[in-house]
């Protein structure tokens, strides 16, 4: 019988074998595939179940968190001063759909980047629990809390950049909301506290800096039209562009004018310089069907428009229209018509422009540490591109800094400071009042910053509210913070 | 003058200490490991963990060398690391229970009552089973015993229905799955008659395309070996045990006559079988259904019948990984049942594939270890009995394992020593009592020559015969006659 006890000796080892290979296929070539499954509720609480780690801001300040609680879940997310960061932030819920730095750095807050891999490895060894790592941001919340309260009730969004390394010191966006109430275990909460935001007519879930509905640019648009006339070639500061008080528009029956039907210069032409510290609406106007659609599409693809970018957020693309008749080019150069952007890409317009000339890459993340804090990645300076020369930046800075000082944008200054600013008051529709913009820069001890201030609706001003007079003092006021002044 | 000394053989008692010790510490840190991830502290019961199970399993030890001095030394540690392992995940599921009051919180400690069962259990068998030879004598005894534990859950009143199989008996507070030690009883049984009946099963019959047929009348046990497994399938709707006791038998004949054809007819029949019971009964086209087509939404929402368990512990494999979640950090109380039928993919997920390969390459040994013993042990009783043991116990994990990693259709069988159940941990530990009474007997050293008794062992079929009922000394090699 021995023979045959062999060969059933065999039987059971090919049994094995196949239970093995079973295993195998199940826990190594398929794990990550059931890990993935919509159904999977083990990846969805395990996600929960550990010590998720904390975002932090510039200063230490922990702005969210995770702690221990007793439920389901093991632990619960809390934000500190949560619409304030909300739309840094995001939120981490339950319904499988986070946002923002806990949705783009979650590999990292989870603890399963593969840069946190020895320490994952150490944690294995010591038996300690997996915690996630520790993101720190760029967020300057001093200036980021005096952005918050210089919008108080109104709707907009304020966005400040280091110019010379990209770094987005602010990014406030209201009205917001409380992540706290998505973070919540109960999955009723938090549908019916969603359901709330969604339906809110003011959006508070709409990131407004980065994303949103976009905006109308208006007047701050004139910015990219200089920028390309300059890189021309043909102009400088100081040509003299055609400045009528109405500006007839081809084929169309609307005259272009300026604001308030104003005449920019009583000789009916003025120098570019002149045009932007009086923001000319025909000057501009022609001056775009001069250069061309073309022309001042390739300048606003240049600085950012219609490129995909992260910050790691996602960004909305800003969009400058394409096929446009010449009235409508006309229109688009003093950023009317379907130019639309974020403020994000204005003050990456602004701090190309006081970079001399070269555009840094956004970011947030300033470094992403392990559980223990120590820095495992440091995001550095990147420069995304040269979209103007440094000689045309510097005509662009010195028209600016006119703005402020003589201009449209006087409120906008801070004493001591070399302030450069742009205003915008970008027409909406007619039940509407304008959304209004300042975009500008400081430079002030070694630093340079971009900023970017849109008010919706002419803010608390209403019909009668102008870039100038609306968004300009809140330039100053952030500016202040940033530069502790 | 040269003197011819006995070589003393090894008895590996010490290598059975120690690889014990090894069993105890891997089953101990598990055991506190659990408590650690789930409360921070260890077990409050930890001293009198260790000291209960180390007493236990030493005194089993002791018993071995006085009772089984040449008992295979790799068995029992087996067994205990296994047993331990099991304790500590059910452990680890009751604490999570009694956290969240979402299941059983009990079943911990009367895991451990049963494991002392168990094991007391496992002593006394090797205690009163001097020589495995006797329960030859009781070979009918044992088939009427088994039959009867196997129709016993269908008695009213007496058997009960869980999770949709019949296959439990109460007395009073006491549940108990007969079919375990069923397990037992007909493999002794099987044995016995066919160490009595082969020759003529093995050699009469017709050839037919190169299969020697046997012949119709010795089809009768065959035949109702079958008609058990399909009385247990139809009635108590329990495909695995179903599934086990057919193959058994079937393997069993086969290492008796050394005729394939019993193998080819035998899978014939089942396949028959099967297919006839696909066609009658709904709940065997739901299980090839959860088998085949497991993340279909409809299979997978409905209930009962749905493949819901099957896919949790499928996600629970894959969360474990390749290393596993660690002890107390996986959710496998998310699967039901995770654990009895589904305690292998509880273990895959906190130990992950590492450690379940290592419990896997466990129960192979156990099994290797088994037949190894078979092939050392000289009678024919013996080497049926313990083929069959072993044969057995791999074939539960491979049914029971293969069906949560879909390698067959999940059918519901427990995993030995790891799942929780009492008649399932006492029938292991009998069958790890038998293998190491016979493995005692097949590495025992030949008596001196001057005891050998010198009658020859085969000379007829009459002879042959006439030596079974003195039930002493059986044949190791049939002389084929053909």
């Amino acid at each position: 019988m021995n023979a045959q006890i062999r060969r059933m000796t065999v039987l059971v080892v090919l049994m094995f074998l196949a239970l093995l290979a079973g295993v195998t296929w199940i826990q190594y070539a398929k794990a990550a595939e059931l890990k993935a499954r919509p159904d999977n509720t083990r990846s969805y609480y395990q996600s929960f179940d550990h010590d998720r780690g904390p975002i932090i801001v510039a200063s230490g300040q922990v702005i969210a968190s995770s702690t221990e609680v007793d439920d389901d879940y093991g632990y619960q997310r809390q934000y500190a001063n949560g619409p304030l960061y909300a739309p840094v932030t995001g939120y981490f819920t339950v319904l499988p759909s986070s946002t923002g730095i806990e949705w783009a750095e979650n590999q990292v807050l989870e603890g399963t980047a593969d840069s946190l891999f020895w320490s994952r490895i150490q944690d294995l060894v010591t038996g300690k629990e997996p915690m996630g790592g520790a993101v720190e941001l760029t967020i300057d919340p001093v200036a980021q809390q005096a952005a918050w309260d210089a919008l108080g009730d109104q709707k907009g969004s304020v966005v400040v950049l280091d110019a010379k390394t990209g770094e987005i010191l602010v990014l406030v966006s209201k009205p917001s909301y409380d992540p706290n109430l998505l973070a919540a275990h109960s999955r009723d909460d938090i549908l019916s506290a969603y359901e709330q935001m969604e339906q809110d007519p003011d959006n508070p879930l709409y990131n407004r800096a980065i994303a949103g509905n976009l905006y109308f640019p208006g007047s701050t648009f004139k910015l990219i039209t200089a920028a390309a006339a300059l890189e021309s070639g043909n102009y400088t500061a100081d040509s003299e562009l055609e400045a009528p008080a109405e500006l007839d528009l081809p084929n169309s029956d609307h005259k272009l004018t300026n604001f308030g039907d104003s005449s920019c210069s009583s000789t009916g032409t003025m120098t570019m310089a002149q045009a932007l510290t009086v923001s000319c609406n025909t000057a501009f106007g022609q001056l775009g069907m001069d250069l061309g659609q073309d022309a001042l599409n390739a300048q606003a693809e240049k600085f950012g428009f219609g490129q995909d970018l992260a910050v790691p957020l996602t960004v909305t693309p800003s969009q400058f229209p394409q096929g446009m008749s010449i009235a409508n080019t006309a229109m688009a150069a003093i950023g009317q018509y379907e130019v639309k952007v974020t403020p994000l890409q204005m003050a990456m317009v602004a701090s190309a422009i006081v970079n001399d000339g070269r555009l840094m890459e956004p970011h947030l993340v300033r470094t992403e540490r392990d559980a223990n804090l120590s820095v495992i990645a440091t995001t550095s300076a990147n420069e995304l591109g040269r979209p103007i020369s440094a000689e045309t930046a510097s005509t662009l800075h010195d028209m600016m800094v006119a703005v402020a000082v003589n201009g449209t944008a006087q409120r906008a200054a801070v004493d001591g400071v070399t302030v450069g600013a742009k205003t915008g008051t970008a027409q909406k529709d007619a039940d509407h009042a304008p959304d209004v913009w300042t975009v500008g820069f400081a430079e002030s001890g070694g630093r340079s910053l971009a900023i970017a201030v849109v008010v919706e609706d002419g803010g608390s001003a209403g019909a009668g509210g102008t870039g100038g007079t609306v968004a300009a003092p809140i330039v100053s006021t952030v500016l202040k913070a940033v530069l502790n002044r | 003058m040269a003197t011819v000394l006995p070589a003393t053989p090894r008895r590996g008692r010490w290598a059975e200490l120690f690889l014990l010790l090894i069993a105890l510490v891997l089953a101990f840190m598990a055991y506190a490991q659990v408590a650690l991830a789930a409360t921070g502290s260890l077990p409050a019961d930890m001293t009198a963990y260790c000291g209960g199970f180390t007493g236990l399993v030493v005194a089993a030890h002791i018993v071995l060398r006085w009772r089984a001095p040449y008992a295979d030394p790799v068995i029992l540690p087996m067994a205990v690391v296994l047993n331990g392992m099991g304790l500590a995940m059910i452990y680890r599921l009751s604490l999570r229970y009694e956290a969240t009051g979402s299941g059983n919180a009990s079943i911990a400690s009367r895991q451990l009552i049963w494991t002392i069962v168990g094991v007391v259990g496992a002593v006394v068998t090797v205690v009163l089973v001097r020589d495995h030879r006797t329960l030859r004598r009781y070979t009918y005894t044992c088939m009427i015993l088994g039959l009867l534990g196997l129709v016993a859950p269908l008695v009213p009143k007496l058997g009960t229905a869980a999770y949709g199989a019949r296959i439990w008996i109460h007395f009073g507070p006491l549940h108990f799955q007969p079919a375990e030690l069923s397990k037992i009883l007909l493999t002794i049984f099987f044995a016995g008659y066919l160490v009595a009946n082969r020759d003529a099963m093995a050699l009469a019959g017709p050839r037919v395309l190169g299969l020697q047929l046997p012949r119709f009348r010795d089809l009768g046990p065959i035949a109702l070996a079958w008609l058990v497994s399909l009385g247990v399938l139809v009635f108590e709707r329990d495909l695995g045990t179903s599934l086990l006791f057919f193959g058994l038998f079937v393997v069993m004949l086969y290492v008796a006559t050394d005729r394939p054809s019993w193998i080819v007819i035998g899978l014939l029949a089942f396949a028959g079988g099967v297919a006839a019971a696909y066609k009658l009964f709904s709940h065997v086209q739901a299980r090839f259904q959860i088998w085949l087509d497991p993340f279909n939404p409809e299979v997978l929402g409905r209930n009962p019948g749905g493949s819901g368990q099957l896919v949790q512990g499928l996600y629970g494999l894959g969360n474990g990984g390749l290393f596993g979640t660690g002890w107390g950090r996986g959710r496998p109380d998310l699967t039901p049942l995770a654990f009895s039928d589904f305690i292998v993919t509880s273990l895959g997920e906190e130990l992950g594939l590492t450690g379940l390969l290592a419990v896997l390459v466990c129960y192979l040994i156990l099994a290797e270890r088994g037949l190894r013993t078979a092939i050392g042990i000289r009678d024919g009783f013996g080497k049926l009995l313990a083929t069959g043991l072993a044969f057995a116990l791999a074939f539960q994990v491979f049914v029971v394992v293969g069906g949560v990693t879909r390698i067959i259709p999940l059918t519901g069988l427990t995993t030995p020593f790891l799942a929780y159940g009492g008649s399932s941990l006492l029938s292991n530990w009998i069958i790890v009592a038998l293998l190491l009474r016979v493995s005692d007997g097949a590495r025992r050293p030949p008596p001196a020559t001057s005891e050998i008794d010198l009658t020859p062992i085969i000379a007829s079929e009459q002879e042959r015969r006439a030596a079974a009922k003195v039930a002493d000394g059986e044949a190791t090699q049939v002389v084929r006659l053909s």
